[in-house]
């Protein structure tokens, strides 16, 4: 790393000037701090000044069961679809590490064409696919099936966010497998390990990192999901924000909105501070090899 | 790794639902936007172009398309100068005062987006930005800034600076360096950074649904109003030309770079 040498000096060999480099990061910082940060900052007093000082709002929220729920469904939603992207993604990336360039390079396109539509046009298509009139149940009748009910469903909320968010999950894994020595794997199977045994004591532990790198990615953006579970979901599976949508939007509590919006902000700051000592000693243990 | 075969049958088929799992969203739409009915039932029925015809003419969408092309194009050249000057000066920072700095320029990809947009509205209402072009703009640029420093912070990393130095020796300025040396080295990373800009502030919807108003609708709110509304295939059409638009862009892309580094990947 470039910045690690204390000895470079910027074009031109003068000394640097050590306010140089952070003028050119000033605008960006100052665009971050009147987009983000004063927004943010106005969301978390309004929680806790509308309509009068104080911690109601939080009260409110956390005292009411209706809103336990729907928290607690966020997380097992967020939960459901990062299991299922690590189930369907380990295979997936897998392959892609053991198939020769050129079918690797359609199994590459394949992970990249979802981000080539829109994401609400990605989102009517999974209406289509799911609704009782839609691909899958038309697919289910034709070979004698009956009908299941997705659109509306938990079931479908997740089937939908997990398609969205399977890329975040692949390509980190992908480029962790990439850097698994398979030799290590044949050295087990040498000593006698079967198939199966050296998978799961070498292959499985030494692509780890990955798994853990993709999940809290996974996890911590379906935690914010919005559009997916508006347009997919129904009443009973409501997630955090689009609760927060309509406090502020339909009934203008502003004071209620924001604290919800805050508990999610949190909760995923803490995610994410929580996974960072996590993750760097993962890093760590893989360099080590 | 040696496979049983039926390990090997079994890996491939797993892969392949997935494959179509992650790609039939994106195609269903193609022949949803020839239905002669105006449904979204499967499978579509006759043939027409008629929700092509609608997404020409009618105003809702021609104009909403229009807007999210001047929004995102303002966005990506501003996101990329501002990503592009940022990533300069991290990379010339101490580690540890560039790794804060980067973390927080990093936060509008993982801060909640109706948290982040309930706060903009909150700002844009006392502010009078709700439906203005430049409150789109600031938005949407915070929100792509993240994609450029990523992508020019990246091509900065494996760029040798002895370069510029030899430059220097030889007696260019700084500008000429720049322009002669570091700009060319360094362009795959703003150029990708730009395109990335462009397709977050175009598909941008969640903080657009709060700063939108009847008078400035970008073409992501104008889907979901016809989505929630009804089942208009026009949506369905919409799709099919941007999936169209990207994959001629896309390819055309690949086969410029794929002439320079063949055999990568």
């Amino acid at each position: 790393m470039s910045a690690s040498e204390p000895t470079s000096q910027p074009a031109g060999g003068r000394p640097a000037g050590a306010w140089k480099p952070f003028a050119l990061t000033l605008p960006a910082l100052v665009l971050l701090a009147a987009v983000i940060g004063y927004p943010l900052l106005t969301i978390v007093l309004r929680s806790l000044s509308e309509p009068e000082w104080g911690v109601q709002n939080y009260a409110w929220f956390f005292g009411a069961p209706v809103n336990l729920t729907v928290l607690q469904r966020t997380f097992t939603i967020s939960a459901w679809v990062t299991l299922v992207c690590i189930v369907s993604a380990y295979p997936y990336a897998y392959l892609m590490t053991a198939v020769g360039p050129r079918v690797r390079l359609v199994l590459v396109l394949c992970v990249l064409i979802p981000f080539w539509v829109s994401g609400v046009v990605r989102t009517l298509s999974w209406v289509i696919l799911l609704q009782d009139s839609g691909v899958i149940n038309s697919l289910l009748r034709s070979v004698g099936f009956s009908g299941v009910r997705l659109i509306r469903t938990q079931t479908g909320v997740v089937i939908g966010m997990a398609q969205v968010l399977l890329p975040f999950m692949i390509l980190p894994l992908y480029s962790v497998m990439k850097g698994i020595d398979l030799r290590l794997m044949r050295a087990a199977e040498s000593l006698g390990a079967r198939p199966s045994r050296a998978f799961f004591t070498v292959y499985l532990p030494l692509s780890l990192p990955g798994v853990y790198a993709g999940a809290i990615i996974v996890f911590i953006l379906a935690l914010g999901f919005y559009i997916t579970p508006a347009l997919l979901g129904g009443p009973r599976s409501t997630m955090l924000s689009t609760l927060v949508q309509s406090q502020v939007l339909s009934l203008l509590q502003w004071g209620r909105g924001g604290a919800m919006g805050v508990v999610l902000l949190a909760a995923t700051f803490l995610l994410l501070a929580l996974a960072a000592p996590v993750m760097r000693s993962r890093h760590r243990e893989a360099g080590r090899r | 790794m040696e496979m049983k075969p039926l390990t090997r049958v079994l890996l491939g088929l797993v892969c392949l639902l997935v494959a179509i799992w992650l790609v039939a969203p994106t195609l269903v739409v193609v022949p949803m936007s020839f239905n002669a009915n105006k449904s979204l039932a499967f499978p579509p029925q006759g043939f027409s172009w008629q929700w092509y015809q609608n997404f020409a003419t009618s105003p809702d969408w021609s104009t909403s398309f229009l807007n999210s092309l001047k929004v995102a194009s303002i966005v990506a050249v501003l996101a990329t100068v501002l990503g592009t000057l940022a990533a300069f000066g991290l990379d010339r920072m101490k580690a540890r005062p560039a790794n804060l700095l980067r973390m927080l320029m990093l936060t509008p990809m993982v801060v909640p987006g109706v948290v982040l947009a309930i706060g903009i509205y909150a700002v844009y209402l006392d502010t009078k930005l709700v439906g203005t072009l430049l409150g789109f703009v600031l938005a949407h640029t915070i929100l792509a800034l993240p994609f450029v420093l990523i992508a020019v912070s990246a091509n900065l990393e494996v760029f040798d600076r002895r370069l510029e130095t030899a430059a220097a020796s030889l007696g260019a300025g700084a500008l000429t360096t720049f322009r002669t040396v570091t700009l060319p080295l360094i362009l795959p990373g703003i150029l990708s950074g730009l395109l990335f800009a462009f397709a977050t502030s175009f598909d941008e919807i969640v903080v657009s649904l709060f700063i939108t108003n009847p008078y400035l609708k970008t073409l992501p709110v104008q889907i979901f109003a016809s989505i929630t509304r009804d089942a208009d295939p026009t949506v369905a059409a919409v799709g099919t030309i941007l999936l169209f638009a990207t994959t001629i862009l896309i390819g055309g892309g690949m086969l410029l770079l794929g002439r320079e580094r063949k055999g990568r990947l």
